[in-house]
């Protein structure tokens, strides 16, 4: 039987903010091709989990593996390098508001790829945009499209690097019903299609319904109990069960 | 005493401030240098400033003039006029009141522009895009507010100094050629040099404040008008403390 490959390891994580503790030993591991939800109530630290994850936050303690390295004890540039793998969706979608859709999405590929050429810079950006259906918005500024635009195209800038993993905070909150469902079928037809692992923070039943091969709950700074949609609703854990309910 | 959300104790906030000036020496003289945003920042911060800047600094000539000319006419000593109001503008007023100025658009400008970049998680996109933020949002505007503050201020000297001779002449028929070798008459070096020196200082103090602000806002919409606020009434202070030590400093060495 074909072992799987862990991408992120996640080992007893502790964060606090003064004395208010958010993670309190979490635990995780995140498989190739593999979409792993993280549920939780707002404020529950999920967003504080992925960004110990890229290294915007540092754990108090604890162990965080990607892709083979310990994240705490890599150098600045090697952390550039590490995230130049990694995309992550701001639950803001984090767009320049001074650039256009182009620029923002040339950015981060100036960045890390700097011996791309114009030409190559202009094709990825185009088939980028044509993957997240919105070639025609090239030249728009960020306040000239609509939320669920937006979330596309901070999508597109997540995915122009083609990523290996991709952690997704908040990816369907605030937008409409129907343009949280196109954006959740989006997520589910990237990792089949880039074959990429993901991590999508959110309490959208719906996105974890759909998208998530595994969910993890993330309850009192602690992974609960973690499984398939149909295995937690299934479970007698009355903490679990409630947030279903 | 209550505490105001969001404010920092003084010596708290000195310390915070000294520290995040000092990253900037640090960042400033190491590679890679992020020269396209520092010449955007230079044509934002200074010639897109230089509109107001001159408008100000003509009134200020002007006014300054049409003051100071019914003293000088009791005295009988109105012929002194240019020479006075070149060493009034040159010396104190054109930096200072352009600094302020500086200060009041540039500054909240900035601690609006980074407090909202905060906020909306643009400043952490960027740390995930493989760019180090504060060398590209803090040092090139520090750099940019630094050198543009001494050529607004000289221009902004050269306008003021065009608004008196225009004032002069709403009483007097008093030529350029005139009007300008009496300003240069008395003025030196002494009058000059520091002055422009100082106006580096002012630059500085207007970039590393606006920044630090809206670097560190909180608090969503609220924290970033806060930090716009906050950027100018300290960047205002700042420059006047800057320019009581630069006049001892200047005394000491002249």
């Amino acid at each position: 039987m074909e072992e799987k490959e862990p991408v992120i390891i996640i080992r007893d994580v502790h964060k606090a903010f003064g004395k208010n503790v958010v993670l309190d030993g979490f635990n995780l591991t995140v498989y190739r091709g593999e979409n792993v939800a993280v549920l939780g109530k707002s404020g529950s630290g999920k967003s504080v989990l992925i960004k110990c994850i890229i290294g915007l936050l540092e754990p108090d303690s604890g162990y965080i593996e990607v892709l083979g390295q310990d994240v705490s004890r890599l150098s600045h540039v090697e952390m550039d390098q590490l995230r130049a793998k990694v995309g992550f969706l701001f639950q803001s979608n984090a767009l320049y508001d001074s650039m256009t859709v182009r620029e923002n999405l040339e950015f981060p590929l100036r960045r890390h790829w700097i011996d791309v050429t114009v030409e190559q810079q202009n094709a990825m950006v185009m088939e980028v945009l044509e993957s997240v259906g919105l070639p025609h918005t090239v030249d728009m500024l960020p306040v000239e499209l609509s939320g669920g635009m937006r979330k596309r195209i901070a999508l597109a800038r997540t995915l122009i690097l083609k990523p290996e993993i991709i952690l997704y905070d908040e990816p369907t909150t605030g937008l409409d019903p129907i343009t949280g469902l196109e954006i959740t079928h989006l997520i589910k037809s990237i990792q089949h299609a880039r074959q990429a692992s993901s991590i999508l923070i959110s309490h959208d039943l719906k996105l974890a319904r759909i998208a998530a091969d595994r969910i993890a709950m993330l309850i009192d700074g602690k992974c609960r109990q973690e499984g398939a949609y149909e295995a937690l609703i299934a479970g007698a854990d009355p903490q679990v069960l409630a947030f279903f309910a | 005493m209550t505490k105001v959300p969001g404010q920092k104790p003084l010596l708290e906030e000195t310390g915070e401030l000294s520290v995040f000036a000092a990253r900037f020496f640090r960042e400033a003289f190491r590679s890679p240098f992020e020269v396209q945003e520092f010449l955007h920042q230079c044509y934002l911060i200074g010639y897109k400033s230089l509109s107001l800047v001159g408008l100000t600094a003509f009134i200020m000539g002007l006014v300054l003039t049409m003051q100071l000319r019914p003293n000088l006419v009791y005295y009988g000593v109105e012929s002194q006029l240019p020479a006075m109001v070149g060493i009034a503008i040159i010396r104190e007023i054109g930096p200072v009141i352009t600094a302020l100025i500086f200060a009041g658009k540039i500054g909240s400008s900035i601690g609006a522009e980074l407090g909202s970049m905060r906020v909306t998680e643009q400043i952490d996109a960027m740390e995930v895009s493989g760019t180090n933020p504060y060398k590209y949002l803090v040092v090139t505007r520090v750099l940019a507010a630094t050198l543009m503050m001494p050529l607004l201020a000289t221009i902004a000297d050269a306008i003021s100094l065009y608004g008196s001779y225009l004032g002069v002449n709403l009483y007097e028929v008093l030529s350029w050629k005139l009007f300008i070798t009496q300003v240069f008459n008395y003025l030196d070096y002494e009058d000059v040099v520091p002055a422009f020196i100082k106006c580096f200082f002012f630059g500085f103090a207007v970039g590393i404040v606006g920044c630090y602000k809206g670097y560190y806002s909180s608090k969503g919409t609220e924290g970033v008008g806060r930090s716009a606020n906050s950027a100018v009434v300290l960047a205002s202070i700042l420059i006047f403390v800057i320019d009581l030590l630069s006049v001892q400093v200047a005394e000491l060495i002249w």
